[in-house]
């Protein structure tokens, strides 16, 4: 594959998840029973060959900070590139960006630094498989301007997205925000691009003073006939509601999706040191994801649990997600729930929620 | 600038473990699996760094390829260091006097020039085979404070078994005046651990000198000790209490496993404040429907089936139907539908055919007379074909 540099907005659209982004931002939202959801684009990247990628990050993300270290776990911990952390107010942007495109100036410096010739640029919100070489190769042979990615499937409750129609791989036209009924092609915030033209879009921008990326780089560019698209086959998910989020989490255990997903490689993460998942002989386990760690004496029915999760004697946990270093008292009734990090509920507690509702429990809440 | 190490830990990995069988075919008895989603070094490597010493050479010689590529860089354990860390040290060509490790005295003795780039005061020995959690800094404080040349780590273990270990016998004060290795008539039941720990300074002194007695077998427990003991070095004993076990045996390596199974374990590896720390795989976490009960189950394993007083290790399948009870599956292996496991030991990468019966109920086996006491032990990379059979007690090495 030709040589190429990964660019990841970690901080977009925060605000679509304000239960889970209170105290990180939308890459670091716990995912999968293991997993930060970043992991999934960032495991891509790595397994297309790309060894130098730029974080663009924005607020609060003292947690992806935590989660991602030095990029050891994703073999990006190197000499040359590696994994290289990109806060706002770099020397190219002086005020808090707003959208994409303002986030991106933000990545000049890296990208004028940066050796290779193509640059994949995605969002870290999403869940899905993708080898990113596949989609350059089609870039190069197409002698295309920008090559976006999309992903076929019916509108949802999405805030904001863009659809296509498309000619052959060419794209024809895009709409912006605008709804209808349907499968449609949804573009899935990821473009590859050649450095240098993603840079000179940039300087464009910052001289007339453009700021949309959608509006004002997209739909100019589809005009001159050099976008085309790359569709996306298989299993993507992306985290834009806590609807979204619990249903995300939940089609993990349907094994041909968890095959999809995890099958084949390696999706690469923060390693916690936990010892094995202990099921006693109270403990009655259905359809469900346990990480290393759990303890579990009650009954638990499709959960999603992630690290040292404890599940006390007579509790009956059932259609939840417990994040890490939840304790779960004794004889509790807990279903639909979704429960941040850290947090307990009291021996007794019945709570409920509903698929389209999930009851959440902020992080180190004691109920 | 000079930069030392004030203690330096040897641990000896290059043991055979001929009576774990099958199990040790091609691997050191140190990169055995155990407890799922550990090997057995991890215990002494995590009780190192949790103990502070940051400097481990490991002394390899038997099959080391699966336990060199297991420690690697040391990263898991945070013994990646500038300084120090942790090394392979395997035996090497030299332009006199090349050979391999003769015992563990002289494994120790051909790497004295190693221990001496840290200037260490105090080196501290290991082996590679034992399931425990200990804290060395509170024993090296017990070292420096009766300022003895050698402290070793003793546990009082039942009289009746006191002829399989070395034992120590003490003083009230806690020295030791004598060392009898593996006695017919033990006159206590202190036995030592295999830890010990040196004043760097006797040691190289002791070892050089035993290095030199043609008549000696290199080892500490036969010949290193007693000589030390003989020209009136202070020796000194160190009480642990705490689990321990050597695991060098099937049925130790059966009962240490089941050790960690229950609400309150024999050995707990929850533990926030000694972590045991392994290299972890990359696993997503485990899928679990069907009947589990008093089991440990790792990340990766997909249980459809029953699993009862078992340890299931990483990436495991468990088919509908299938039964594992009793049993330690070590990692990535495939139990398929209507299979049933019984008091196996199973090593990593099997695959169990359907409807095939390996060993049989506990309470049958554990009658069977033989090397393993009626634990079935299927070894390393092995499959068993759809509605084979293995009788309880079997050691087999090869598809069946």
């Amino acid at each position: 594959m030709a040589s190429t540099v990964g660019v990841i907005f970690t901080s977009i659209n925060d605000d679509h998840v304000p239960e889970l982004t209170k105290v990180r931002s939308k890459g670091s939202i716990p995912f999968g029973g293991r997993y930060r959801v970043v992991d999934f684009v960032l495991s891509n990247m790595v397994n297309s060959g790309i060894t130098t990628v730029g974080m663009l990050t924005k607020n609060n993300y003292q947690s992806l900070m935590d989660h991602l270290g030095s990029g050891k776990e994703w073999d990006l911990a190197r000499k040359e590139g590696g994994l290289i952390l990109l806060p706002p107010y770099s020397d190219e942007s002086e005020i808090l960006y707003r959208d994409r495109l303002e986030a991106l100036k933000g990545a000049m410096a890296f990208l004028k630094k940066a050796k290779e010739d193509f640059v994949v640029v995605a969002d870290s919100d999403a869940v899905y498989k993708l080898d990113y070489s596949k989609i350059v190769d089609a870039h190069a042979a197409n002698n295309a301007d920008i090559t976006m990615v999309y992903h076929e499937h019916d509108c949802y409750d999405s805030v904001s997205y863009l659809t296509f129609d498309t000619d052959g791989d060419k794209i024809k036209s895009a709409d912006v925000n605008i709804k209808s009924r349907g499968v449609n092609k949804h573009y899935i915030n990821v473009f590859v691009a050649r450095t240098s033209y993603l840079l000179s879009l940039l300087h464009t921008a910052i001289s007339r003073g453009l700021t949309s990326f959608s509006k004002d780089i997209i739909l100019p560019a589809i005009k001159t006939g050099r976008v085309y698209g790359y569709r996306l086959d298989g299993y993507y998910t992306d985290i834009d509601s806590l609807q979204s989020y619990y249903k995300s989490n939940m089609d993990m255990l349907d094994k041909k999706i968890r095959q999809e997903i995890f099958g084949g490689r390696d999706v690469y993460t923060k390693i916690n040191d936990a010892p094995p998942a202990k099921i006693t002989e109270t403990a009655k386990v259905s359809n469900s994801l346990l990480h290393d760690g759990c303890l579990i004496e009650g009954t638990v029915e499709n959960c999603i649990l992630f690290r040292n999760v404890k599940v006390g004697k007579g509790a009956h946990i059932k259609n939840c997600i417990i994040m890490s270093e939840n304790v779960i008292g004794e004889n509790c009734n807990l279903s639909y729930v979704v429960s941040d990090k850290d947090s307990s509920v009291s021996s007794g507690v019945t709570l409920a929620g509903c698929e389209k509702m999930p009851y959440f429990i902020n992080k180190g809440t004691r109920i | 600038m000079l930069r030392k190490k004030e203690c330096v830990a040897m641990l000896l990995a290059g043991g055979q473990g001929s009576r774990l069988y099958a199990l040790t075919s091609n691997i050191a008895k140190p990169a055995v699996s155990f407890g799922a989603k550990y090997r057995i070094i991890d215990f002494p490597l995590s009780n190192c760094i949790n103990s502070g010493i940051d400097t481990v050479g490991v002394l390899t010689q038997y099959q080391p390829l699966v336990l060199n590529e297991y420690v690697g860089n040391g990263q898991p354990w945070d013994l990646d260091r500038t300084f120090g860390g942790v090394h392979i040290l395997s035996p090497y060509e030299a332009k006199k006097d090349t050979s391999w490790y003769k015992g563990t005295a002289n494994a120790i003795y051909q790497n004295i020039r190693f221990m001496k780039m840290y200037d260490p005061e105090y080196v501290l020995i290991l082996s590679g085979d034992h399931i425990y959690k200990m804290d060395y800094d509170k024993m090296l404080a017990a070292h420096k404070e009766a300022g003895a040349a050698c402290t070793i780590a003793c546990m009082q273990v039942p009289l009746a078994e006191a002829s399989r270990f070395g034992i120590l016998n003490t003083n009230p004060d806690g020295t030791i005046y004598e060392f009898e290795e593996k006695p017919k008539q033990p006159k206590s039941d202190l036995a030592s651990m295999g830890i010990y720990i040196f004043t760097a300074s006797k040691l190289f002194e002791y070892l050089e000198r035993d290095e030199k007695d043609p008549n000696s077998e290199k080892d500490f427990g036969k010949n290193v000790l007693p000589a030390m003991l003989n020209a009136g070095e202070k020796m000194y004993s160190y009480r642990f209490e705490g689990y321990w076990k050597d695991v060098g045996t099937i049925t130790s390596l059966l009962e240490a496993n089941m050790d960690l199974l229950g609400t309150v374990p024999n050995f707990e590896l929850r533990d926030n404040d000694r972590v045991i720390h392994s290299r972890s795989p990359l696993a997503p976490p485990a899928y679990v429907t069907g009947s589990v009960s008093n089991s440990l189950i790792a990340n990766g394993c997909d249980v459809e089936g029953s699993v009862i007083n078992s340890v299931i290790g990483t990436d495991c399948v468990i088919e509908k139907g299938a039964v594992v009870e009793d049993s330690v599956l070590m990692g990535n292996i495939v139990v398929k539908a209507g299979a049933k496991v019984n008091y196996s030991i199973i090593d990593e990468d099997v695959t169990i055919g359907a409807k095939s019966v390996v060993g049989a109920a506990k309470t049958e086996a554990s009658k069977v007379v033989g090397k393993t006491s009626g634990i079935t032990v299927l070894g390393r990379g092995i499959s068993v074909r759809d509605g084979g059979k293995v009788a309880a007690g079997e050691i087999v090495d090869k598809d069946i």
